[in-house]
């Protein structure tokens, strides 16, 4: 640094949080705030003594839950006997479901492995670290992208006869066309909201939707050989 | 009596034996507060201050807390269920009846053990999407969210394994239709079938090795991860704060780039 006079000089200084900062700042670079100090607590008590009063609470309503409801207990395992539907425990009812469709080595082997590693590389991969809304840049090009992902995923659902997995995908499909004719400074609240939803968001979000709709219809609306039933009716 | 009891805990805390165990000694300075978290094996996992911000409930929802409550309650109802449990057919599903109609309390800690366990996959899933919402997967967090997946697949294995041990119909058909899935690995698959249960089929031999999952090398897993994933919390700076821009500028910069864009 030739020239003394090419930083600014701050000093930060509040002994009861933080010991004192000093910051330099040379002229080429522009300084922005990026966090500014903030209030916090101790860890002992405070933290520790609302962590003990969720778990507490929690305790209590499993505790509640456990003396009104049994847990199920059917007659012991017979492998001569199978039941119609054997169904898997409920969290992995989204994937029977699928197994219905597709052949065991897609549904039970692709599907799985590729859930994982999506969501293993989430924090790694460029595009999701990105928190643009979508839309904002290259708006033709990515809209252009977005309707042919849209309709080959609806071609594709449809050619399995993977109904089920349809109105989420239509839902989001929806959201995203909202979303991309919105401007982040629109009067709705809404419209504001779902502008600036990057890309990630969105897939994110479809996976969640179907999650829920494959598990729903798996536990509650299926019956023997895999067939519709309606849960009230049974 | 307040005043007595005080007087009391006062004097134990104070004592040679209690401070010999608790070195932070006592006192509610800012100082001896930090050392309560400090000097203490386990606490050590977290920090000693907080943001104020991330201790609302509105930040986490409380989700991870609740996900390791539901975890001590089964560690807990686990061991004593382990008490009255035999991993043989066909006596395991006699043990579940017993627990029914023969141990005292036995149904109810069934019942807990077993709606926690539900409930316990269901917080993983909802504290992941929480997670991700608030976007605090981002760096430097990545690694705590991959210690994150993991943690997600023992307790989905855990949950799992666990579902064999009533040897009920339930609990025979399920494991069967799930563990079918394992042969339609390419080449491997009926290697990997055969060594999941020790057969080739579900039998007493997949009934001993769930048990050892279940009971030993799964929770010792998830204890080790999740201490880990706490003590990373810790390392990436505490919880992560949404950096409040200023809006007005947030603003003019996505309607340049949208300018852009067109
Ligand atoms: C046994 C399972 C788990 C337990 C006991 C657990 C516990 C916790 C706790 C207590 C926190 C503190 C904040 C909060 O409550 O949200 C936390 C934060 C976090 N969890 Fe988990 N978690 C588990 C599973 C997961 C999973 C499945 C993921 C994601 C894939 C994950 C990713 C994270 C991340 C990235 C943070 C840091 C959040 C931040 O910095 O703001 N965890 N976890």
């Amino acid at each position: 640094m030739s020239d003394p006079k090419d930083f600014v000089a701050g000093i930060d200084s509040d002994q009861r949080h933080s010991p004192t900062r000093v910051v330099f700042v040379t002229r080429r670079t522009s300084a922005q705030v990026k966090v500014t100090s903030e209030d916090q607590v101790q860890t002992y008590p405070e933290v520790m003594f609302r962590a003990a009063l969720a778990i507490e609470l929690l305790a209590i309503a499993l505790v509640l839950f456990s003396l009104f409801f049994n847990a199920p207990l059917e007659g012991i395992a017979d492998p001569t006997h199978t039941p119609n539907p054997a169904k898997a425990p409920w969290y992995f009812l989204g994937l029977q479901e699928l197994l219905h469709y597709f052949p065991p080595v897609v549904a039970g082997v692709l599907v799985p492995t590729l859930l994982i590693i999506s969501l293993v590389i989430i924090p790694y991969f460029n595009v999701n670290i990105e928190a643009n809304g979508l839309f904002l840049k290259d708006r033709t090009k990515r809209l252009r992208l977005f309707y042919l992902a849209s309709l080959g995923m609806m071609i594709f659902l449809l050619v399995f006869h993977v109904y089920v997995a349809v109105p989420p995908t239509v839902l989001v499909a929806l959201a995203m066309i909202v979303a991309a004719n919105s401007t982040p400074d629109s009067p709705s609240r809404l419209c504001r909201y779902l502008a600036r939803r990057p890309l990630a968001y969105w897939i994110m979000t479809w996976f969640l939707f179907e999650l829920i709709v494959l598990t729903a219809v798996g536990t509650w609306f299926r019956g023997p050989g895999w067939s519709w039933v309606l849960p009230w009716r049974s | 009596m307040s005043g007595k009891t005080d007087q009391i805990v006062e004097q134990v805390r104070s004592s040679r034996v209690w401070r010999s165990v608790f070195r932070s000694g006592t006192g509610n300075s800012t100082l001896h507060r930090a050392l309560a978290i400090q000097q203490n094996i386990f606490l050590h996992l977290f920090a000693t201050k907080v943001r104020k911000r991330m201790v609302r409930f509105s930040a986490t929802w409380y989700l991870g807390t609740l996900t390791f409550g539901t975890f001590l309650i089964l560690v807990i109802t686990g061991i004593l269920l382990m008490l009255y449990y035999h991993p043989s057919v066909p006596q395991a599903y006699a043990d579940m009846k017993d627990l029914q109609f023969v141990v005292s309390s036995g149904l109810f800690l069934r019942n807990l053990h077993r709606w926690s366990a539900q409930l316990m996959v269901f917080l993983v899933f909802a504290h992941m999407f929480k997670v991700f919402y608030r976007g605090a997967y981002r760096t430097p967090r990545e690694f705590n969210w991959v210690i994150g997946i993991v943690l997600l697949i023992i307790t989905l294995l855990l949950s799992y394994t666990g579902y064999l041990l009533p040897w009920d119909q339930l609990a025979y058909w399920a494991i069967t239709v799930g563990s079918n899935l394992s042969s339609s690995v390419p080449l491997v698959g009926s290697k990997i079938h055969f060594l999941l249960l020790g057969g080739n089929q579900v039998n007493a031999n997949a009934l001993l090795r769930f048990y050892v999952l279940h009971c030993v090398i799964l929770p010792l897993a998830a204890i080790l991860f999740i201490a880990v994933h706490f003590w990373r919390i810790r390392k990436d700076g505490g919880l992560y704060v949404q950096q409040s821009e200023p809006k007005a500028r947030a603003a003019t910069e996505s309607t340049l780039s949208a300018k852009e864009g067109q």
